[in-house]
């Protein structure tokens, strides 16, 4: 019979405190294992929501302003970019193509973006991934509105709906455009990102239904939907665009000439630098997650030891009795070692269970609620180093209870009295 | 000085002190046992005797003096060497609580082989291991219908008839045995005894038996006493 058998055996006959210690490491394990998994989706989730982008570019802002709100939606831009700037940047030889965006209005709480229909053919995101439609076509026409995967989801909207867009972000019934309805006329595969969030249609609707409006109020006389269209529907000005260029290696190039800009003072910035500039700001609380588990994986381990401590005094006979048939002092050590090797292990495994069982339990509700998608995919190599240091750690700590046994077994002898 | 050819266990100016006490816990001068022979050795509890016990099993070894099992001088071995020296050639049954709750009977009995390459090879000869375990415990007069038990479904006297059969397995050349009747009623204890000395004699077996009860010496051919007397010499009769 091997060591590991007898430990194996010896474990199963005190299983009641065996099978709360393993809990308490799963607990654990599953913990760090959630923090890492939450924290390494959410940056993806957060690098993935533009691709391909070289530059994005709105009236002079911070970068992270312009950032928030040109492609998480979030904020306001303070200033807008002429619409003749636009196209004098658009049309420079080392600009590839652009996409205008326009924002300011809302659809029930999602926010409507303006745009042209170079967003369906350049706009990437994730692993440079272009948009896809689930149902329906792109917007043609000035009245057509294209939607995000969650906007149709959450209010119920299939192609051929007709919707009405407010003007300003917050829904009051003066100001809704609903003398020119919109209707939908596609809706977006889901993207994990603000795409899915919005509300897209052609500039020229944006255009079309401020016609009568003048500084943010409706004007005098009101124009219905047709009327509208009679008008010059370019307009005068987009809130950012974004530009792809033909050659990335003068990327810093155009943007310092944008920043330089003449005419009007703009702001170019690179998306993922951005990006990664603005992640950092919020990197301290992944830190304090990560803090946090691991206070717990420590009360876990030192819950485990006060459990091999506290057995090892009803373990004292059984040691005796493997003492007096020959077992060496390492044997009562790696005795010990290999039991907490076994309960760890298990823990791990169980830990590593309870985290699936949670990802898949949470997996449609995070994102819906925060456009993550927690994917159920195998342990990385960062996990796996987890929980290699879990076991490491707990067999590192296994040595201390190891180490008293021996010394008591040495001390009781073999004529043990209890 | 000794013969050493047929020397199986030698005690010469044994002491053994703890640290701090200023009297020796044991102290003798001479001890020889050949093969095959049997030592009674009566104490009473604090004579020391658990303290001569853990000595001959090399647990513990001697503040002077020597001891030696088989010709080889357990000081001259590691801490290691000397657990190996016991797993080898010595079997030991306590007073009581011999087995492993967790272990089958027969895998208690078996334990002894898996921490001595010497024994597993003994106890495998011409049979396989479980079988000769059996063959033992049925020599020991237990139940084959028990054999594969748990030991708690197991009576006092059929576990030391256990610890017994464990003791023996792999054929040492030394058999411990503490206070092993203790815990039995006469009958079982008449029955035991009786099985022990069979089972010794019939493998040459060196036994020593440690109790606080003198009726059982006559037993043997030689007898030590333990009990505190003035210092000075204590050795085999």
């Amino acid at each position: 019979m091997t060591l590991l058998l007898i430990a194996l055996k010896s474990a199963r006959f005190r299983r009641t405190s065996i099978v709360l210690t393993v809990l308490a490491i799963a607990i654990s394990a599953t913990l760090l294992l959630g923090v890492d998994k939450i924290r390494k989706e959410s940056r993806a989730s957060f690098f993935n929501t533009v691709a391909g982008t070289d530059l994005i570019v709105g009236a002079r802002s911070s970068p992270t302003n312009l950032l928030l709100y040109s492609v998480f939606r979030i904020g306001n831009a303070t200033n807008n970019v002429s619409w003749e700037t636009y196209e004098s940047i658009a049309e420079q030889d080392e600009v590839a193509w652009t996409i205008p965006i326009a924002l300011g209005d809302s659809h029930r709480g999602f926010r409507v973006m303006g745009t042209s229909t170079d967003y369906f053919e350049f706009y990437r995101y994730g692993n440079k991934q272009q948009l896809s439609l689930d149902a329906g076509e792109r917007f043609e026409g000035a009245y057509d509105a294209v939607l995000g995967a969650d906007v149709a989801r959450d209010l119920g909207y299939k192609v051929g709906n007709e919707i009405v867009i407010s003007h300003g972000l917050t829904s009051a019934d003066f100001a809704d455009h609903d003398d020119k309805p919109f209707t939908v006329v596609g809706i977006f595969d889901r993207t994990g990102t603000p795409v899915d969030r919005t509300v897209h249609v052609g500039l020229a609707g944006i255009e079309a239904i401020h016609v009568d409006f003048r500084d943010g109020s409706r004007s005098g006389v009101p124009l219905d939907a047709e009327q509208a269209l009679q008008f010059d529907l370019t307009p005068t000005s987009i809130t950012a665009f974004m530009v792809g260029l033909e050659n990335r290696a003068q990327t810093f190039q155009v943007q310092r000439e944008i920043n330089e800009f003449r005419a009007e003072p703009m702001t170019a910035i690179l998306p993922g630098a951005t990006l990664s500039e603005f992640w950092r700001t919020i990197a301290p609380v992944e830190q304090v997650l990560f803090v946090i588990s691991g206070f717990v994986l420590f009360a876990g381990l030192l819950g485990m030891l006060t459990t091999i401590l506290s057995t090892l005094n009803e373990r004292r006979r059984e040691i005796a009795v493997l003492r007096a048939v020959g077992a060496r002092g390492r044997h009562v050590v790696m005795l010990i070692v290999l039991e907490t090797l076994l309960v760890v292990t298990a823990g791990c495994a169980l830990g590593v269970g309870m985290l699936y069982a949670l990802l898949s339990l949470a997996r449609p509700t995070v994102a819906r609620r925060f456009g993550v998608d927690l994917a159920l995919t195998w342990l990385d190599s960062t996990q796996l180093g987890i929980l290699g240091s879990v076991i490491g750690a707990a067999v590192v700590v296994a040595l201390i209870p190891g180490f008293i046994a021996y010394r008591r077994s040495i001390q009781d002898g073999l004529a043990l009295k209890v | 000085m000794i013969q050493h050819g047929s020397e199986v266990v030698g005690l010469e100016r044994v002491r053994f002190r703890w640290p701090g006490q200023t009297t020796d816990t044991v102290s003798i001068d001479e001890l020889h046992l050949a093969a095959g022979e049997h030592l009674f050795v009566r104490g009473s509890s604090g004579s020391g005797k658990t303290t001569l016990l853990n000595l001959l099993c090399g647990i513990h070894t001697p503040t002077s003096g020597t001891v030696r099992l088989l010709g080889t001088d357990l000081a001259g071995l590691k801490a290691s060497g000397r657990d190996r020296f016991r797993a080898d050639h010595v079997g030991v049954v306590f007073q009581q609580f011999n087995l492993l709750p967790y272990l089958s009977t027969l895998e208690n009995v078996t334990l002894s082989c898996s921490f001595s390459g010497r024994k597993k090879q003994r106890a495998t000869e011409g049979a396989d291991l479980k079988e000769t375990a059996r063959r033992l415990l049925s020599d020991l007069n237990l139940d084959p219908e028990l054999h594969g038990a748990p030991v708690s479904k197991l009576s006092v006297g059929q576990q030391q008839r256990v610890a017994v059969a464990r003791a023996l397995i792999g054929g040492p050349e030394i058999l411990i045995a503490d206070e092993p009747t203790s815990a039995l009623d006469a009958d079982n204890r008449d029955r035991f005894m009786d099985l022990l000395f069979r089972e010794t004699k019939a493998r040459g077996c060196t036994l020593i038996f440690v109790s606080h009860d003198p009726q059982l010496a006559e037993r043997f051919e030689h007898t030590i006493g333990l009990d505190p007397v003035p210092a000075g010499s204590r050795s085999a009769s």
